[in-house]
């Protein structure tokens, strides 16, 4: 089943990527043909299967809620693109 | 010593020539910088070089070795797959995204690493955020094949294999989230292993696919593999995932006899498309096995095989698109900061700082997630890997191991299948389904195709590397696949 231009667009929101005209017509076949591939998956017979999102034996791994050393905020800050009084600093998200 | 002889040593040999003081690790790094200095303007596996900070571990690794204070690993000098976050050196896991970015700390391996006293020579090239198959989505640049430089080192730990079998590092440290090691390994001619899942902390290593990602060495040896493993491996708070046991000795299972070790070559494993050259070279190496003891089994099946690539392409993609969702613009790497709107900005980083297989993987990933697709989807393929695990523990239930081709075919040319994102899929189709199933998994060079290097995959049961290990071993005792190294100038 193809992937429709709008549908492109919608998952490119969705993910935050922006696309130019001609990468979402790109984008459009490509990711058409990757999912027609996956059509193999529907005859693997899952009935009754549990998923396996790990392959560890590993639930819920915890640890004693103890105070440690953190970075400094201005070690961290040195990789931000923009910073202001100790902050990351974005372009406002409401208007 | 030579120089030239000096890079082309194992780790092993090279342990012993600093012990007994034959050659000093000042030496043997300055004859790695020169041979990087020759070669890779040709090659092309760095994207940061650290010769300052090399000479001054090597410096450091001396002073060990002269206090009798030195491991195996002391004083060698070896690479790191620009995934792993180093404290003060750059990392750009081969993406625009993170080109300036400098980690305020360092991976748990590169503690360890420092701590066994390895000389840090640079950063490796590979493809952007290790998704791809042959070093070609590098952001930068690709690197070459050494056997043929109009062809790809594999992928995405391609920077990593084309140094050690180039002779530009002892040994390398890859990632594997579906065959990232041991590809490149194949199509290069050197030896890599994918420890099980969980062997080795992933703190500090740039996450694409967190159920599948693992870091393991590249090397000329199996014994060499051991013993970076023996540095690296072991448990990590830092990583919730990381198994809580404390790994063996791994070099205590390098013995030369196979006698008594069940091997099975699932049919799936020898499809009809093979290569003919990939078929004769692992045809050739059962016998070898057979001779050094191994019981071959033929009548191994794992049906659902062919579905893995499926269920993979699935999971991965949708575990990276979360976990590159962190690449916003706001708290590292690279932003565009010209636009309208918090939005507009984020939307335009995303679209510049990524390339096109990483937005095509995120975008596969966020629809496999998406409503009315995550049953069809996402959760049918957790379940088929239930199956394709389960298959491989019935399977193990009365084998030690299982082997078979690498890869379908050896190195493909540059620019080859970049077009065809599905054709590139398919040249990791016999070393997704480890990473699907949780298993080690391992490449040895078994011969040569028409002057290119087939890889033979060694594949053991969750925790047993010291099997995979152990076959290797002997293997490489008994054949001389892994001695030959490409003619560069």
């Amino acid at each position: 089943m193809p992937l429709t231009r709008e549908e492109v667009l919608h998952i490119a929101r969705l993910a935050r990527v922006g696309l130019t005209d001609a990468e979402v017509e790109k984008f459009q076949a490509q990711l058409s043909d990757i999912l027609d591939h996956f059509d193999v998956l529907r005859q693997v017979d899952t009935e009754g299967v549990p998923p396996t999102d790990h392959i560890l034996d590993l639930v819920n791994v915890e640890r004693e809620d103890e105070v440690a050393p953190s970075y400094p905020a201005e070690t961290i800050l040195q990789n931000a693109p923009a910073s202001e009084d100790g902050f990351f600093r974005v372009k406002a998200v409401l208007e | 010593m030579s120089a030239a002889d000096l890079t082309s040593l194992t780790v092993a040999d090279a342990g012993r020539l600093l012990a007994q003081r034959e050659a000093s690790s000042r030496e043997l790094t300055q004859a790695h910088l020169d041979r990087i200095a020759a070669v890779d303007p040709k090659v092309q596996a760095f994207i940061t070089l650290t010769p300052d900070l090399a000479l001054r571990q090597a410096d450091e690794a001396d002073q060990r070795i002269a206090a009798g204070d030195a491991g195996p690993l002391t004083g060698i000098p070896a690479a790191i797959k620009d995934v792993i976050v180093t404290k003060g050196v750059r990392t750009t896991c081969g993406s625009r995204m993170l080109e300036p970015f400098v980690p305020p700390y360092d991976a748990a391996v590169i503690e360890k690493l420092q701590a066994a006293g390895v000389v840090m020579l640079g950063k490796l090239n590979m493809d952007e955020f290790a998704m791809g198959s042959s070093t070609e989505n590098s952001a930068f640049f690709p690197t070459r094949n050494p056997w043929d430089l109009a062809r790809v080192p594999g992928g995405s730990s391609g920077g990593s294999a084309a140094a050690v079998a180039s002779g530009m590092a002892m040994f390398a440290l890859g990632s594997d989230t579906g065959g990232s090691i041991r590809q490149p390994a194949g199509l290069c001619g050197v030896t890599g292993i994918k420890p099980t899942y969980g062997r080795v902390s992933r703190y500090g290593l740039v996450a694409f696919a967190s159920s599948l990602d693992q870091i393991g060495p590249l090397a000329r040896t199996v014994e060499d593999c051991a013993l970076v493993l023996n540095a690296v491996c072991g448990h990590d708070e830092r990583d919730s995932t990381s198994a809580p046991m404390a790994p063996p000795d791994f070099t205590e299972s390098l013995q030369t006899s196979l006698k008594g070790v069940r091997i099975g070559v699932p049919a799936e494993y020898l499809p009809a498309n093979l290569q003919p050259g990939v078929r004769q070279a692992v045809e050739a190496a059962l016998g070898d096995l057979e001779r050094l003891g191994a019981e071959i089994d033929t009548e191994v099946s794992l049906p659902s095989t062919g579905a893995t690539l499926a269920a993979y392409y699935v999971i991965a993609p949708s575990e990276a698109s979360a976990n590159l969702a962190r690449y916003d613009g706001v708290k590292y790497g690279f932003s565009y900061q010209q636009g309208e709107s918090m939005w507009d900005n984020m939307e335009r980083t995303r679209q510049i700082g990524f390339g096109d297989e990483v937005k095509r993987r995120i975008m596969l990933g966020t629809y496999a997630l998406s409503a009315g697709y995550y049953d069809a989807y996402y959760l049918k393929a957790l379940k088929v890997r239930t199956v394709i695990r389960r298959e491989f523990e019935a399977a193990f239930q009365r084998l030690d191991a299982i082997v078979g081709p690498v890869s379908p075919t050896t190195a493909f040319k540059l620019g080859e299948k970049v077009d065809d994102p599905y054709e590139m899929y398919l040249s990791d189709v016999f070393t997704l389904p480890v990473n699907i199933a949780g298993l080690p998994g391992m490449s040895v060079p078994c011969g040569f195709h028409e002057g290119l290097p087939v890889g033979l995959q060694i594949i053991g049961k969750p925790f047993d590397e010291t099997t995979v290990l152990r076959i290797g071993h002997a293997y490489q005792q008994a054949t001389d696949w892994h001695r030959r190294m490409p003619s560069l100038p």
